[in-house]
């Protein structure tokens, strides 16, 4: 069994009028996934009306990267674009909801502890020159913002 | 009046996975809802650039602890799309069959929880009682409880005898006799619908409008599955989606619990109908292309978006799970509701969020 896959090339500009006319039909919005490539950031919009998916596709320049957010027009892109602005660096300009690249806590890579296990102290001091759990790096807590 | 804000989540009795809210409340009254999710980002997503992608297929299952097999199912989908793969028909019937299976303990998890944070204890204790026996029988045709590890490019790994299935529809009497005990408390009991009714209201145009799917969006009265899209045996056995009006707690509660009907009338024709022969096709080479996959989880559409560029690793893999769906609806539903009716708002959304995470 094969879903249909329409996919249109639209350029940036034309993603606002693009997605508002979408709208007005009806359509559902109901992904938007980025892809990086080797010099752009390609993103897929996929709008769904009576279960049959209509896509729209634009590139981005793969540094320096703005996108005019949706977010006036469908109000549930605000997850889809602070993503992708996370993970992907693209500045979205507009969000309705804008987390500050705070919508995953991927600046602390390891959040909830460190990557070594913890362990006791000695209940004594060491001999001069012994290696204790305290010589290991400093453990990174839950700083989460 | 002055304004407080009281946190909540992400550990919370209620919460069964960590989402943060931050209520703005006057009195008892939640004002405003600020989100905080990505406490537990793994990065799922960019793995497929270094994993083969038929061992790909272990870590699309364990991206969700409770649909895990829909989540392998509907990346095998996609490759074999891509590749071009006819499944042998027998495959697609045991991916229904299981698929429905997952449906129901899902669900029951999902009453169990509801209850419990109802504080009915004891029908949070029943529902997960029936739930056991779904268990049993996915432990005993795939050897696993929450990872089934059953589905691969190409079909399926494990086949049931005529002995297993004549057990499974045996079973299937006594669970839904089971079923019609437990979820008549949850569709009449008088606390139950004290508790639920008129709660959390999502209009109809709402639901549609912040692109809510699953039980979310059927409980406000629309009718949309992605099982009608007729992927595995889904061409020959039609389903009507099930819907409410009320789109309230109730409705959600109410349209979750009609499906578990469904799901065993849908395991009941699969088995009755499930054809003799292979179980799965040999696949070789690598996929190249790319494919928007839809299936219908417990909690509604999922999306994989496969990109492929003919190397053993994919270019892109991208999944938009039914909660990161559900979740705007959440942030315009809590406004306006108490803040002792916040649980049961966030409840029947069943949040999922390692799946939302990824």
């Amino acid at each position: 069994m094969t879903q249909e896959q329409n996919i249109e090339l639209i350029t940036v500009d034309k993603l606002l009028d693009k997605v508002r006319a979408l709208r007005q039909q009806g359509q559902r919005l109901v992904q938007i996934s980025a892809t990086r490539l080797p010099d752009q950031v390609e993103l897929t919009y996929s709008f769904d009306l009576n279960d049959r998916l209509t896509n729209l596709r634009l590139f981005l320049p793969g540094v320096a990267t703005r996108l005019p957010s949706i977010s006036s027009i469908y109000f549930c892109s605000i997850l889809y674009e602070n993503e992708i602005h996370d993970l992907f660096d693209v500045k979205v300009d507009g969000l309705t909801v804008d987390f500050h690249g705070n919508f995953y806590k991927t600046r602390i890579k390891f959040p909830f502890g460190s990557i070594k296990a913890p362990c006791a102290k000695p209940a004594t001091a060491p001999a001069s020159g012994a290696t204790t759990c305290g010589t290991a790096p400093a453990a990174t807590t839950g700083a989460n913002k | 009046m002055s304004r407080t804000v009281i946190p909540f989540g992400p550990q919370h009795p209620v919460l069964p996975e960590p989402v943060h809210l931050d209520l703005v409340v006057e009195d008892e009254k939640v004002i405003e809802a600020r989100p905080s999710i990505g406490f537990i980002h793994r990065g799922l997503e960019k793995l497929a650039e270094t994993k083969d992608y038929v061992e790909f297929v272990y870590v699309a299952e364990r991206i969700c602890g409770i649909c895990s097999f829909i989540h392998g199912q509907t990346y095998c989908q996609a490759i074999e799309t891509i590749m071009d793969v006819k499944v042998p028909l027998r495959a697609l019937y045991l991916r229904t069959v299981w698929g429905e299976l997952s449906r129901i303990h899902s669900h029951l998890l999902w009453l169990g929880l509801m209850a419990d944070g109802m504080g009915f204890e004891s029908l949070f204790m029943h529902s997960w009682r029936v739930r056991e026996k779904i268990l049993n029988i996915i432990e005993a045709t795939t050897g696993g409880r929450v990872i089934f590890g059953s589905c691969k490019i190409g079909g399926v790994r494990r086949d049931m005898d005529a002995e297993t299935i004549k057990h499974i529809l045996k079973e299937m009497d006594v669970i839904e006799q089971e079923l019609r005990e437990v979820t008549k408390v949850f569709l009449n009991d008088r606390s139950v619908k004290a508790r639920l009714s008129g709660v959390g209201v999502l209009l109809k145009q709402e639901a549609y409008d912040l692109g809510c799917v699953g039980p979310t969006l059927r409980g406000s009265g629309v009718a949309q599955d992605m099982r009608k899209l007729g992927y595995a045996a889904f061409n020959d056995i039609p389903i009507e989606p099930i819907t409410r009006s009320e789109g309230d707690c109730y409705a959600r509660c109410a349209v979750r619990c009609e499906e578990l009907f469904q799901s065993v009338q849908i395991i009941r024709q699969a088995l009755a109908k499930i054809p003799d022969g292979e179980i799965a096709v040999k696949v070789t080479g690598n996929p190249n292309g790319e494919t928007i996959t839809r299936t219908e989880q417990p909690r509604g559409e999922v999306v994989y978006h496969l990109k492929a560029n003919g190397t053993k690793n994919l270019q892109r893999f991208r999944v938009r799970t039914p909660t990161f769906a559900n979740l705007p609806a959440m942030l315009k539903i809590l406004p306006g509701c108490d803040l002792a009716d916040v649980p049961m708002i966030v409840l029947t959304i069943d949040p999922c969020i390692s799946c939302t995470e990824r």
